[in-house]
């Protein structure tokens, strides 16, 4: 099988089943190499399901995606070399020191000694906390955590990375710190699949999908979601979309 | 109003949802306490065939024959061997080419005929605790067999004297099974309880419990209650394996040993609600449960190492564990078939630590955290 | 009689000082937002007057009773929903509310009334297995289980946490019929679209408050006048902006950069101007009123500044 680099993700009528319950319903949806993509629904809609399958974890029931050129039925380690993934849950060892959390996850890349050193100075002095590198990660502000961790979920220089609700619970000047971290990181290259439940940060995607008990129901820019349902935000799109589905179960 | 009955009962009734609606709660429960029985019996306990057998027979007639040719034609002995004097038994024991004896003392059949009973000398080798007892089960039932079968007319008494060789106390055998069935009970009792606590803890339902009308009584006697019931189920199930699977005899009064199991659940509930007041997650909890009690109380209770063999210091480490009180009552009771006015003590001594256990925890049991 | 007073709380943790001289009221009948990020020290504040957790000084009162004296009468009187969803995953959404129920020594029926609003759209699922609901359900049945027993105050840590916008705004409707039958609220958020629907709010941040007011009034704390500012690429817009010497803030909100000046003395033209001169496209920019976001960011910049 030929690796086609054009997309970073091209999904393809993707469905997976538990039992009876259609969790993604034949999701159909590509994303670009560098793009900025957000993945929004209501709590239930199916978002974590598809993003599981994507990143190799879960085995669709049938529908065909790759991920960075790999299909995620027969491919789903080399899936994982090249991608990263970070959560709000996904947490950093708070024993360990911030040095010792880069090595780990370095070592875990196969980075080497010496990379991981450069790197470590590369992460550390860009959030400008290079004097805390040898500080607990407990004592770190929560903000700052999840700097780190995102910093940390692309220390192998992934093609694509994962965000699932990556600024829960963070002031609102780290949000949006944090989101100048993501366009950087976009402007190199790297793309970017994200999802949240602030609707202002779907506006700072370059598209977005909405996700309505299993389906997807609008994908498109924000400026064109928002001219095609008449509202001024990204909020009024998600409310027209998505309410009366969050009654259910 | 002290107690609060209606809110008891809705704790209780919420506490049997959680149990029944997790399946490894249920395997701790009545799968675990099966499976070491069965374990630790048949680790020791094994069934013997093939076995050889020495017999002296000073009588030679009509019934000693024909008991002889029974037992040579059970399954469970391979070969016979035939001596003449006492002391070649002590050797074939030795060397191993034997590991029973059966001895016919002289005018055995006469003395059958003439007083309508005799006797019959069965010398096992102790040494091989387990191997013994059960060859001279074995080697006894099928005298009885003969016996009945001989018996149509006029009753007659074959009475076997068993004499036990190089271990005349039968230490292990008699003491495993209290053993098992003490330590099975304290483990599943004591961890169970510490655990569903310490998840109450995990779960964040605990700072709601805390902020309830609920007093730490009302909280711990909910806790206890339903796995109480299933403890006496449970003690039911160990002491019926050991009665059955592994032929422990019930000399005493069996109702009395329920309630004195009844009573050591508690002992060993009320134990796991002491380690839940201060453990705070539930791994925590199973392990002080598991290995706190579990080391202890096989190797300190009497369960492989006798009491009276220890250190002194030991010996009084012994006397603090409920277990090592257990033990004592089941063996009275079982074994010796002792009444209660033989085991007040012991009994007494579960209770104190029953009381003092469920202090301790409502002393520790904080109403904030 | 306020439904609550704090008058110079501190609690620490280790070395870590969770709310640090706090002090505050909340008047009967209102809803008051507790508006900061993680870490700020919110979750300390309810566990202390939800009599959870001791104060290490300071004294707080809820409904005129003291924590550290009356708590067993207080714990009767309110209702509280911890930060995490805190109720039993195995048990149905029946058996969770008749257990609360049944331990406040009331029952469903007798309190209806009060939940029917919010438990009639979970009455479709009531055998299903708490551990089952989606994420808004479970906020849905936490609130009928800490309403309960009628509370006179009602403790809602973080309650839309994780929470997708649409299950978020019908929540806080929820809230504000609850409001009407004169119910005391504290509640606690990260959202800052949320801190407009309360009564008051107080702004906080590690353990300390940057302000408390109604949302009106602490939006218009913001003082500089505020531009949105927009271009084709936001990204770049913002770090050009950044780089200009007249900047004061420049903080991206959805597709807009709101942007406020170091002096009074520009006007729009002049910053249409500067960005025109970057080489920008679909330029736009327009005065604007400042929103509580806005005035969280400022002061969380002078409390940096402070630092």
């Amino acid at each position: 099988m030929t690796r086609d680099l054009s997309k970073a993700v091209t999904v393809d009528k993707l469905t997976k089943k538990f039992g009876n319950f259609i969790a993604t319903d034949e999701i159909t949806f590509e994303v670009d190499k560098g793009e900025i993509f957000g993945f929004l629904g209501a709590n239930g809609a199916g978002k974590t399901t598809a993003i599981k399958m994507l990143c190799g974890l879960l085995t669709p029931t049938y529908g065909k995606a790759t991920v960075a050129g790999f299909d995620i039925y027969k491919q789903t380690e080399k899936i994982k070399q090249n991608i990263g993934y970070m959560s709000q849950k996904f947490s950093l060892y708070e024993d360990l020191t911030l040095f010792e959390n880069i090595r780990f996850y370095g070592g875990i890349y196969g980075l080497s000694g010496k990379e991981i050193k450069l790197k470590a100075k590369n992460i550390l002095s860009k959030l400008k906390i290079s004097e805390l590198a040898n500080k607990k990660v407990r004592s770190l502000p929560l903000g700052w955590k999840q700097k780190l961790a995102f910093s940390l979920s692309m220390i192998h220089e992934p093609d694509i990375i994962f965000l699932d609700e990556p600024t829960g619970g963070v002031d609102p000047i780290t949000r949006r710190q944090f989101w100048e971290l993501i366009y950087e990181a976009a402007d190199n290259g790297t793309t970017i699949f994200v999802t949240t439940h602030y609707m202002d940060e779907a506006e700072y995607c370059n598209r977005v999908s909405i996700m309505v008990d299993g389906k997807i129901v609008a994908l498109d820019k924000p400026s064109e979601l928002k001219k095609q349902y008449s509202v001024d935000s990204m909020d009024g799109v998600f409310q027209i979309l998505a309410r009366g589905t969050s009654v259910k179960g | 109003m002290i107690f609060q009955f209606r809110q008891l009962i809705a704790f209780v009734k919420k506490e049997f949802y959680h149990i029944f609606r997790d399946g490894r709660t249920l395997l701790i429960l009545f799968g675990i306490p099966v499976m070491d029985v069965i374990l630790f019996g048949f680790a020791l306990t094994n069934e013997v065939k093939n076995a050889e057998i020495a017999v002296i027979d000073y009588s030679r007639d009509q019934y000693s024959i024909e008991i002889t040719n029974k037992i040579m034609s059970s399954k469970y002995f391979s070969s016979i061997q035939y001596f003449n004097k006492y002391d070649d038994i002590g050797t074939s024991f030795k060397n191993g080419s034997a590991q029973i004896a059966v001895i016919f003392p002289e005018g055995f059949a006469n003395k059958l005929d003439h007083e309508n009973k005799a006797d019959i000398q069965i010398i096992a080798d102790a040494s091989n605790i387990n191997t013994a007892i059960m060859l001279t089960n074995y080697t006894t039932s099928i005298i009885n067999d003969y016996q009945t079968e001989i018996n149509s007319s006029v009753p007659m008494l074959i009475q076997p004297k068993v004499r036990m060789i190089y271990n005349p106390e039968l230490r292990s055998v008699f003491v495993f099974i209290p053993g098992v069935m003490a330590l099975v009970l304290m483990i599943v009792s004591a961890m169970l309880t510490s655990i569903t606590l310490a998840r109450e803890k995990e779960l964040g339902t605990m700072e709601l419990l805390m902020i309830t009308p609920l007093r730490p009584i009302t909280i711990i006697i909910g806790k206890v209650l339903p796995y109480l019931v299933l403890s006496v189920i449970n003690s039911g199930i160990i002491i019926g394996m050991g009665m059955y699977v592994f032929n422990m005899p019930m000399n005493g009064n069996i109702f009395v040993l329920l309630a004195e199991s009844t009573l050591y659940a508690i002992t060993s509930l009320s134990l796991g609600i002491l380690i839940s007041t201060k453990a705070e997650t539930q791994q925590t909890a199973m392990f002080v449960s598991l290995i706190g009690l579990m080391l202890p109380t096989i190797l300190l209770t009497g369960f492989i190492f006798p009491v009276e063999s220890l250190p002194e210091i030991l010996q009084y480490v012994s006397a603090a564990i409920p277990a090592t009180w257990f033990i004592e009552i089941i063996k009275s009771i079982m074994i010796k078939g002792l009444g209660i006015e033989y085991f007040w003590k012991p009994t007494l001594v579960l209770i104190g630590m029953t009381i003092f256990f469920i202090m301790l925890s409502l002393k520790n049991y904080k109403s904030r955290m | 009689m306020k439904a609550i007073e704090i008058k110079n709380i501190s609690k620490s943790y280790g070395d870590i000082t969770a709310i640090d001289d706090l002090s505050f009221e909340v008047n009967k009948g209102e809803i008051f937002g507790l508006i900061g990020p993680d870490g700020s020290g919110k979750t300390s504040i309810f566990r202390m007057l939800t009599t959870v957790t001791l104060p290490d000084k300071g004294e707080a009162f809820v409904q005129g009773l003291n924590v550290r004296t009356d708590f067993k009468k207080i714990r009767k009187l309110i209702g509280y929903m911890p930060g995490r969803f805190s109720l039993y995953q195995d048990l149905t959404v029946e058996e969770n509310l008749e257990f609360y129920s049944s331990v406040f020594n009331t029952s469903i029926a007798d309190n209806y009334e009060l939940i029917k609003d919010i438990y009639s759209q979970l009455e479709p699922f009531k055998d299903r297995r708490a551990g089952k609901l989606s994420g808004g359900m479970k906020q849905k049945l936490a609130l009928s289980c800490a309403l309960i027993h009628r509370p006179e105050v009602l403790f809602l840590d973080e309650p839309t946490t994780g929470v997708d916008a649409v299950s978020r705004k019908e929540f806080w409707e929820m809230l504000d019929r609850l409001r009407k039958t004169g119910i005391t609220i504290l509640v606690s958020t990260p959202y800052m679209d949320e801190a407009a629907k309360c009564d008051r709010i107080a702004l906080i941040k590690d353990g300390k408050i940057l302000n408390i007011d109604t949302p009106d009034k602490i939006s218009s704390s913001f003082q500089r006048t505020l531009y949105a500012v927009r271009s084709a690429d936001t990204h770049q817009l913002i770090l050009d902006l950044r780089s200009w010497d007249k900047t004061h803030s420049s903080f991206a909100f959805g597709d807009n950069i709101h942007l406020s000046l170091n002096t009074d003395d520009l006007k729009e033209n002049d910053i249409l101007e500067y960005i025109e001169k970057k080489q920008h496209s679909d330029i736009n920019v327009a005065k604007i009123e400042p929103s509580i976001e806005d005035a969280f960011i400022e002061l969380l910049k002078q409390d940096e500044n402070h630092d």
